[in-house]
């Protein structure tokens, strides 16, 4: 952006945030350990849920979803027309397809970036994020500095992740209220035409499916 | 409730600060009350009321704890709300009367059928045919429930135009509440920078957001 419009100042402008730094100290660590260790078989008791159920749904979160599948989606797309036909048009049947679907993907949308336009996506009331393309959120997606201003200053926070876009580019935000959840479709990089789609898959990022990076087509940082 | 975590449009929290090769959980309480939440939560009430829970929070307690500790009390709060515990189990940690939740906890091999079936919440029955339609202009209310609500203050009053007509889905100022999920439409509306942020805004850009239909007026 210009000095016309001095969006992302305001992030550098604030003062030293004390909410910021939520690194637990070893007592807090432990303190929270034993008052979930203490729940936890309470609500065994009562027969709410088991322990084993817990580790197994643990597991699963730990191990079979995450980003990876979001970029088969994404490379899926940059090579097949028809794929990303239907991906625009019915995500979260196109997504189906791949074998991605459930909770807190339910209901997709998939928002395709182009030359001219750059999307984003926050939860601003609290920290909506599709899960079976994505897996859990990272921190800073569920923090108030990116929940907050994203929607009022998205240029300032690219910037925050080392991306600047030119004026040109439209931004469009997306605010996930209610139960849609949102994808990015990054561009494909120039220059990959010959890469396989499992080398493509390789280069989609977490970061570029959210909105606040481009996909690279030498990711060496 | 207009809380602090109506969040949108805040400039007060500095730059974000990506961690790197961040691990999924950060101690084993995380992933503990995560699981606890997932597979407790929808015998106790809904996603809704969980959300409004964490609303109902103590607002330095939620701007100074970290995301599970924000589910832990939510989870906490309810679990006495509904009566699965009292609150001197909670305190003690000690159940004074273990029994047969009525259902009965899930078994492991439950999980993959949670994990993958979901639970949508587009509904065929309610209020299903739309009051607008793609390319109208709405003004989103300037309404200031005490209860749950997906409005957002940076919204209320603004004129924008609707996007996506996607359907009807569980209303969740009233399904927080013990009222019923009240299906209606939702739509994606789209608003200018400008209109929600001024002149200084860039021209070219909005924002999009989902509101149910009981949330816009024609503008």
């Amino acid at each position: 952006m210009s000095h016309d419009h001095p969006h992302g100042q305001s992030a550098h402008d604030a003062p030293p945030n004390p909410y910021l730094e939520k690194h637990a100290t070893p007592e807090q660590t432990a303190a929270l350990e034993k008052r979930v260790r203490a729940l936890e078989s309470l609500l065994v008791a009562k027969g709410l849920v088991s322990s084993d159920t817990l580790d197994k749904l643990v597991e699963t979160y730990e191990n079979d979803l995450g980003p990876i599948n979001g970029a088969k989606v994404v490379a899926r797309a940059w090579v097949d027309p028809a794929y990303k036909e239907r991906l625009l048009k019915d995500a979260t049947a196109a997504i189906a397809e791949l074998g991605f679907s459930g909770l807190q993907g339910e209901h997709m949308v998939v928002v395709e970036n182009t030359p001219n336009t750059h999307n984003l996506v926050v939860c601003t009331l609290c920290s909506c994020y599709p899960w079976p393309v994505l897996g859990l959120p990272p921190t800073w997606f569920k923090d108030a500095a990116y929940r907050s201003r994203s929607v009022v200053d998205p240029r300032g926070v690219l910037r925050d992740f080392g991306l600047e876009l030119d004026e040109s580019t439209a931004v469009k935000v997306w605010d996930s209220s209610a139960e849609i959840r949102y994808m990015v479709l990054p561009e494909r990089p120039a220059g990959t035409e010959g890469l396989s789609e499992a080398e493509l898959i390789a280069l989609v990022s977490r970061d570029s499916m959210i909105g606040v990076a481009r996909v690279e087509k030498n990711p060496l940082h | 409730m207009n809380g602090v975590h109506d969040m949108g449009g805040m400039t007060c929290y500095g730059p974000v600060k990506p961690e790197e090769n961040e691990p999924i959980f950060h101690a084993e309480w995380e992933k503990r009350v995560f699981a606890m939440t997932m597979l407790g939560m929808g015998q106790l009430d809904t996603l809704d009321a969980f959300r409004h829970a964490i609303e109902r929070m103590d607002p330095t307690h939620y701007l100074s704890s970290t995301y599970y500790e924000h589910w832990l009390a939510a989870l906490e709060t309810l679990a006495v709300e509904k009566g699965v515990l009292t609150p001197e189990e909670l305190a003690s940690g000690v159940a004074q009367e273990t029994g047969k939740h009525a259902e009965g906890p899930l078994p492991p091999e439950a999980v993959p059928a949670v994990v993958q079936g979901g639970a949508p919440c587009r509904r065929t029955e309610g209020r299903l045919t739309p009051r607008f339609s793609v390319g109208d202009q709405i003004q989103a209310r300037n309404l200031n429930p005490t209860g749950h609500t997906r409005l957002p203050r940076y919204v209320r009053g603004k004129n924008g135009t609707i996007a996506q007509v996607y359907g009807t889905f569980v209303y969740p100022d009233t399904n927080a509440h013990g009222q019923g999920e009240q299906p209606q439409p939702l739509y994606s509306v789209c608003f200018t920078a400008q209109e929600l942020w001024g002149p200084d805004a860039a021209t070219t850009d909005d924002l999009s957001i989902d509101l149910w239909e009981d949330y816009l007026d024609p503008a």
